[in-house]
């Protein structure tokens, strides 16, 4: 079983994202999949320490602290320092996103995606180490 | 709870809409207070950022959803927002104005993703020509240069671009740097920095927060808050001081480039800084607003208020009249496509509670079911036994029943903050100058009425700023205030909510209503000397009598104040008018307060059970058919000295009563002003019940407000009392003939 932890304060961006990684045609391929979410933050920083995570997708426009910091936190965290990280967030702000990117994000996946695209750049992820070679996912940019 | 598959499925679809419509209702209370600020020529950045976050999070919603129009309209306001929330566009009357049409567009097209309505494609595409054109007007500020700020690079490279541009902005208005370093459990670190921002607030803005330190303690988390402020810092720390929080300044190095020279001569401290700052124009969002501005903002924000009354924006006509009054915006409403109601957790704990009894009360059945089964036992005991679980049972029922109206009710507030929007709107439109005071706005009504209320009000105060409310001209001549007010009160009354809507306009003559409902064909010349003053104002809620030759003076532009009168008794309720020429007018509405399960008296007629609802029962009497008296052809009945008019209920309904006899009930009715004797055969009793609408066929049949079914099989027709009251008691042709049909089928 997969767990993914999901940052992002839309709920039903939030629903959204559980969907399509719950669903069974995903799931089925990697032996089951299930989304944890977090509201915001410090929701984050609440269960991250607490349990294990395979993928960690978050937004970055959030109050408070925002998913830069966030991922700050996490790339410097004892637990997390090597869970995959994938940022979702509109494509204006690719700015932001690529601070996340060297910040230590993995994938970049604007806003709006389809689910085929979200699945693409979760099963990459999750499928392990990055592979230089296999070029981004459809929509998702990599980190360089 | 998983929803599985993919995009369009019920339950994320239903999160959209209940979002999107919490989101678009947002943006338009934000707006208000933009607008507001705006009228004092202030701006508050961090409201702006909101509006822009608002927008943001339904652009990513509508593409997740598939809602192209949606999405395509947010992206551009987006852009714009951007802009605004960067500091590269100024926020201007202009501005807002588009940003308003931008809300009320999206409401629109909320209700068409739900089928609810047409598309407004072409409304849309001349909102984002206009938006366009906005956003072509840069005035094109770099950005970039933060690094040269000489701030910790860690910190600088984990801002948004959003926060890059505040922390630029309060440096260029000469504001010191603070760094607050606080330890907080991660548990309750939600309150506790609610706490610190409100301690920290007044004194300026909050750039952002990082934490910082390693998570080896996973149940501490230490932030480091950077603050832009004019205060210094004895006076921020004693301010913030609380423990485990420290206060300290960021120091400043020498400016290294000549460009930031002139903006960054260090952040100036004391009186004189604050002075200088005070004294700068303040339309620019990169004006941190003061600390009385910000204190100010959470009683803006709050939706409905403790008490009294408030002063919802005044809204004031600038020079300029917006544009386009789009085409179609006759088919506007406010109506919201979001049909969650947001609950208090308590409310919802009580009614578990009250299960858990009521699982208590079943529990204890059974144990009885089981001993009689046993054993013989004294039916006496056994009666004894059972009429005390009865009791129980009937008691938590009644709780239950309590608790889950509860938890329908919403204040009235929701459909009012939309209102101001419209007077905002109307109001520039006619270059009037319209203040709109509303009190009550925390009285409680069903959810569902709310939302059917929203299109009867917004009609009524367009119908009010349009022909009750003068031109500024006429006003200055008569000696009244160049500002026009519509109060908006709300308020319990009984088991009914009243809500007014009054102008301090021209107010109608009714000479000139009579002379104009004759000249219709509304009502012959006998009639109209028969009518009272009531009933002559009631005319302008006749069909067919907001026409063009009467619009001018009296009524309406197609806008049919007629609607107004079905809808609302379609809620079971009233309108009632009064008016004083010159002075202005009142536009009163009773309602029920829910629809959902009511309160009813069951009666027979003709063999057959009604319900007529309790809210509207004054009293039930026995009379004696001698002291029945036809005066005027209309049957009156005399009841402590007072005639009051009475219909037989079995002949309007057709229905044969078996015998004649001496002695008959008659329940008087009462809804708003009007008051009535129903004649009826026997009273049967009280009883809760819940209505069922009747079916599509008989949708049309004015009078009942829908059927029950009694607990004994049998399907009883609920009355609407003010229905049923207008159609006989109001002159004009009777609509109730239909009624027999219903009652026969």
């Amino acid at each position: 079983m997969r767990r993914v932890l999901v940052v992002e304060d839309s709920v039903s961006t939030r629903a959204f994202v559980r969907a399509v990684l719950e669903a069974p045609e995903f799931a089925d391929a990697l032996g089951g999949c299930q989304v944890v979410e977090a509201t915001c933050g410090f929701d984050a920083m609440r269960l991250l320490p607490r349990d294990r995570y395979d993928l960690i997708v978050t937004d970055i426009n959030m109050t408070d602290i925002n998913g830069l910091e966030l991922i700050r936190f996490i790339r410097r965290s004892a637990h997390h320092r090597q869970t995959p990280l994938l940022v979702i967030s509109t494509l204006r702000a690719q700015h932001d996103a690529e601070r996340g990117i060297a910040l230590g994000a993995n994938v970049y996946l604007p806003k709006p995606f389809t689910p085929e695209q979200l699945r693409a750049s979760c099963a990459e992820l999750l499928a392990g180490p990055a592979h230089p070679s296999s070029g981004p996912p459809s929509g998702g940019h990599r980190a360089p | 709870m998983s929803d599985g598959g993919g995009r369009g499925d019920g339950g994320a679809r239903d999160d959209f809409f209940s979002e999107a419509q919490e989101l678009v209702d947002g943006l338009g209370r934000d707006l208000l207070m933009l607008d507001d600020l705006l009228k004092k020529g202030r701006v508050d950045p961090e409201i702006i950022n909101d509006v822009f976050r608002g927008v943001h999070t339904l652009k990513g919603l509508s593409g997740l959803f598939g809602a192209t129009r949606m999405a395509g309209l947010s992206h551009q306001l987006e852009d714009l927002l951007d802009e605004l929330r960067l500091g590269r566009i100024d926020i201007g009357v202009g501005v807002l104005d588009l940003l308003f049409r931008a809300v009320s567009l999206y409401a629109r097209i909320l209700a068409a993703e739900k089928g609810e309505a047409e598309d407004p494609v072409h409304d849309v595409e001349q909102l984002l020509l206009a938006l366009g054109q906005v956003s072509g007007r840069r005035t094109g500020e770099g950005v970039g240069a933060v690094a040269q700020y000489e701030l910790d690079p860690g910190l600088l490279g984990v801002l948004t671009e959003y926060e890059e541009h505040r922390l630029r902005a309060n440096i260029q208005q000469g504001f010191g740097l603070y760094r607050i370093r606080a330890l907080f459990s991660l548990a309750t670190i939600d309150t506790a920095l609610d706490a610190v921002k409100a301690n920290a607030r007044p004194h300026g803005e909050i750039i952002t927060y990082l934490p910082t330190g390693s998570s080896s303690d996973a149940d501490t988390i230490e932030l480091e808050i950077l603050m832009a402020s004019k205060a210094p810092l004895g006076v921020l720390s004693a301010a913030i001081r609380s423990s485990g929080v420290t206060v300290e300044e960021v120091q400043r190095r020498e400016p290294t480039t000549a460009a930031l020279s002139i903006h960054m001569t260090g952040a100036p401290q004391g009186p004189a800084a604050a002075s200088a700052a005070g004294a700068v124009p303040s339309v620019h969002p990169g004006l941190a607003p003061t600390g009385q501005e910000r204190e100010s903002r959470p009683s803006v924000l709050e939706g409905p208020r403790p008490t009294g009354t408030s002063n919802v924006p005044a809204v004031t006509a600038g020079g300029k009249a917006s544009s386009a009054r789009a085409p179609g915006q006759g088919e506007m409403s406010l109506r919201s496509v979001s049909q969650t109601v947001r609950v208090d957790i308590r409310k919802l704990d009580r009614l578990m509670n009250i299960v858990g009894e009521l699982a208590i009360v079943k529990t204890a059945i059974a144990r009885l079911t089981e001993r009689a089964r046993g054993r013989y036992v004294e039916p006496r005991e056994f009666a004894t036994e059972l009429a005390r679980l009865n009791r129980s049972f009937e008691r938590h029922l009644a709780q239950m029943q309590n608790g889950i109206l509860e938890v329908r009710m919403v204040p009235l507030g929701q459909a009012f903050d939309k209102l101001a929007r419209i007077v905002r709107q109307i109001s520039r439109e006619h270059l009037k100058e319209v203040n709109l005071v509303i009190t009550g706005a925390e009285t409680e009504i069903d959810k569902l009425i709310v939302e059917e209320l929203s299109d009867p009000l917004m009609h009524m105060i367009r119908n009010a700023i349009d022909h009750g409310i003068e031109a500024r001209d006429d006003r200055l001549s008569v000696g009244k205030p160049v500002v026009g007010t519509i109060a908006l009160n709300a308020f319990q009354k009984g088991n009914h909510v009243v809500i007014e809507v009054e102008d301090d306009g021209s107010g109608m003559d009714p000479k000139a209503l009579t002379a104009a409902a004759i000249r219709r064909g509304v009502v012959t010349a006998d009639e109209a000397k028969e009518m009272s003053q009531r009933e002559v104002f009631a005319l302008v809620f006749m069909p067919g009598f907001t026409t063009k030759e009467v619009a001018t003076d009296l009524s309406g532009r197609g806008v049919g104040l007629d609607i107004v009168r079905t809808n609302i008794s379609k809620l079971g309720g009233v309108v009632d008018i009064t008016s004083d020429v010159g002075i202005g007018t009142k536009m009163t509405i009773t309602l029920p307060i829910t629809l959902a399960i009511i309160n009813v008296l069951l009666v027979e007629i003709g063999g057959r059970p009604f319900a007529i609802p309790l809210a509207s029962i004054e009293e039930a009497i026995a009379f004696d058919e001698a002291a029945l008296r036809t005066v005027e052809l209309r049957e009156v009945l005399s009841v402590r000295g007072v005639s009051l008019p009475v219909c037989r209920l079995d002949r309007l309904f057709g229905l044969t009563t078996s015998s004649r006899r001496a002695r008959s009930f008659v329940v008087i009715a009462q809804v708003g002003d009007r008051r009535m004797g129903l004649i009826v055969d026997e009273l049967i009793g009280q009883q809760d019940i819940v209505i069922k609408p009747l079916g599509r066929s008989l949708a049309r049949v004015r009078g009942f407000a829908g059927a029950t079914e009694l607990g004994d099989q049998r399907v009883a027709l609920v009355l609407d009392a003010a229905a049923l009251l207008e159609e006989v008691l109001v002159p004009g042709e009777t609509r109730f003939f239909g009624a027999a049909e219903a009652v026969r089928s």
